[in-house]
């Protein structure tokens, strides 16, 4: 209890409780993650199962409209498939390869960061020098020909099952450089600390160090930049999946719904391509300025 | 200045040697183009005749080497998917898309610099602020949405601009441009709008943040003293200093335009590079595939060129830093 006394005293929440823009995009992030993650319980139908979809329902305009009904409050799409439920499980999929990929970005970077911080000469030089190539290419263009080579290379039977994995890879490979150039910088500092001259002087093993004692003081600048990245990863995400070497039409996320609802936009159907795009800038929105709030909380020269 | 040049060059080859091996190793390892060539009815004899007529036996070096050769030599081979050689395919649809990126850049500028400066001088007006918002929202949509929500107000609802194509285009020699009707220039406005809209928002941000600071300088203030007009100082004395950075970022940012056509393209379905490299992966057109990595990875390694040489000349920090310690 104590503790949580404490922490509702800190400075991060108490700037949190006096920030209205950061209070109503948690809020908002919060409806949308809940929402996502117990999409089988609050969505009115399961898109997955096709038993429920019906032919008769497609095209249904949202309820709002004069011709809306009830039963499908965002309208259906050509499947016949509920809109809002086929938004809510697609987000959780959009959730997951966005968080999926940056923890493997954050893993990978994090360790090349403290390597090369840590070991400095020759391998720091090459570490970085390969960052530094990979940041002069556009992150998008990376995850888009990283996904397109590896889906083609393989069977096409297994294709759509691990479409999900070969896109938490690309889009974790194409924003690894960050991280890595973070944590190195901040190594390069920690490194001449008293305290890691004691670690090395009692004889500790440098894996030790590295990863007990100068990983938990490299960590914060680390969660600004890895709520920031989670918003790229999933427009990344979307769009590779809008260009159609994302997610299939089977799994649809968020940006494969775009896609499908953009064949019907001249036919007067909207809501299909609109109300997912809308939740997509919500998504992305909410976790920006939530992003920007936390990069200001935590930097105390800001305030 | 040439010891710079040829020390990014230098490193500039292992990297494009890497791409090679990636785009080799496409070839190498999806797909087998003896038993497609053979069909189904064939001899061990014929497939050991094949198999040596493409230099297939020989080492894998030898082979990566061989079709390197080649691609310097810009032959990438044939499509699998249009039956046409991958060059002239690239050259067709150069054109496409280098006037989308100009167009894209032309807008960015044209609108984001004004913007930049009004806001910057008159930070708390309304119309400020609605910029302000504008680029908010400019920057979390993805450009794909930018693209659909255009097509649905401008097309679909009040039918003033096309949603797709390039219009009527006239042919000058082995260019295409769509400068030169009116069809081709109603078609360029939507996707050079979604293309460059980061890019206005990314300058617009910029230009302001430096005229906040060029104006609380004290030159401003003693131009101000000496009872220079608005209009000179603002123009004369703050933008003038601004646009170095601006200058850079432009430069940074035409890396940003290319890779952001793909999506431009597909969205508009424009016939340009972008598209084509799309709907190649889609069908694993491997040809294709390997020739827009090589051609994209060039492109790359020249502007990180020219973006190196610019800060050079711009900043003369740099040239008292090299020789001496490494950068920090």
């Amino acid at each position: 209890m104590n503790a949580i006394a404490r922490a509702w005293d800190s400075d991060v929440l108490y700037s949190f409780r006096r920030t209205p823009v950061a209070f109503i995009s948690a809020a908002i992030l919060l409806a949308l993650v809940v929402g996502a993650v117990f999409c089988r319980w609050v969505a009115p139908t399961d898109p997955y199962d096709l038993a429920s979809l019906n032919l008769m329902d497609s095209f249904q305009p949202p309820a709002f409209i004069a011709d809306g009904t009830a039963a499908h409050w965002l309208g259906t799409d050509d499947q016949g498939r509920d809109l809002l439920s086929a938004i809510l499980y697609g987000m959780r999929l959009s959730f997951t390869v966005g968080i999926a990929s940056v923890l493997f970005a954050v893993i990978v970077g994090v360790s090349v960061g403290l390597l090369a911080g840590y070991s400095g000469g020759a391998v720091d030089a090459a570490l970085m020098r390969l960052a530094d190539v990979q940041l002069s290419f556009p992150a998008i263009l990376i995850a888009l020909l990283i996904d397109g080579v590896v889906s083609v290379s393989l069977p096409v039977a297994v294709r759509d099952s691990v479409q999900v994995y070969v896109l938490i890879f690309a889009i974790g490979i194409s924003f690894w450089p960050q991280f890595a150039r973070t944590v190195r910088g901040s190594t390069l500092v920690e490194r001449g600390k008293e305290y890691v001259l004691a670690a090395r002087v009692i004889g500790l093993s440098p894996t030790r160090i590295m990863l007990t004692h100068i990983l938990p003081n490299v960590l914060g600048p680390v969660v600004v930049i890895a709520t920031l990245t989670i918003g790229l990863a999933i427009i990344t995400e979307a769009t590779l999946s809008y260009l159609g070497v994302g997610l299939p039409p089977t799994q649809p996320s968020v940006g494969t719904l775009i896609r499908v609802g953009n064949d019907f936009l001249y036919s007067g159907e909207w809501w299909i391509a609109v109300f997912p795009g809308v939740t997509l800038l919500l998504i992305v929105l909410s976790i920006n300025l939530f992003g920007d709030w936390l990069r200001d909380a935590m930097n105390p020269r800001l305030r | 200045m040439l010891t710079l040049i040829l020390s990014r060059l230098a490193q500039a080859i292992p990297v494009l040697l890497i791409v090679g091996l990636i785009a080799f190793g496409m070839f190498k390892f999806v797909g087998d183009p003896v038993t497609i060539m053979l069909g189904t009815d064939y001899t061990a004899q014929q497939k050991v005749d094949l198999i040596h007529k493409l230099g297939l036996d020989q080492p894998f070096i030898v082979q990566y080497l061989h079709f390197m050769w080649d691609a310097v030599h810009g032959d990438f081979g044939v499509s699998y998917r249009l039956a046409r050689p991958v060059m002239d395919l690239f050259v067709e649809r150069a054109p496409a898309t280098l006037e989308l990126a100009f167009c894209a850049s032309v807008f960015a500028l044209l609108v984001g610099v004004p913007a930049g400066v009004y806001t910057g001088i008159y930070r708390n007006r309304p119309l400020s602020r609605l910029f302000m918002v504008v680029s908010l929202v400019g920057v979390s949509l993805p450009t794909f949405l930018i693209g659909i929500l255009l097509i649905l107000i401008f097309s679909v609802h009040l039918g003033w601009l096309p949603s797709f194509g390039r219009g009527t285009v006239v042919h000058l020699g082995f260019w295409t441009t769509g400068f030169l009707t009116t069809s081709g220039l109603m078609a360029l406005v939507l996707p050079s709008i979604t293309l460059g809209l980061f890019q206005m928002t990314l300058i617009m941000r910029l230009v302001r943040a430096e005229m906040l600071e060029v104006l609380r300088s004290d030159y401003v203030k003693f131009a101000r003293a000496r009872g220079i007009s608005n209009r000179a100082i603002y123009f004369g004395h703050a933008l003038k200093n601004t646009l170095v950075p601006v200058i850079t970022i432009i430069g940074l940012q035409i890396g940003g335009i290319i890779a952001f056509s793909i999506v431009t393209e597909t969205v508009f379905q424009w016939p340009g590079m972008g598209l084509l490299f799309i709907q190649s992966v889609q069908v694993a057109d491997i040809p294709v595939m390997a020739a827009y990595l090589m051609l994209i990875s060039v492109v790359f390694v020249l502007i990180n060129l020219v973006v190196d040489l610019l800060y050079y000349a711009v900043d003369p920090r740099l040239r008292m830093s090299r020789g001496g310690k490494a950068r920090a």
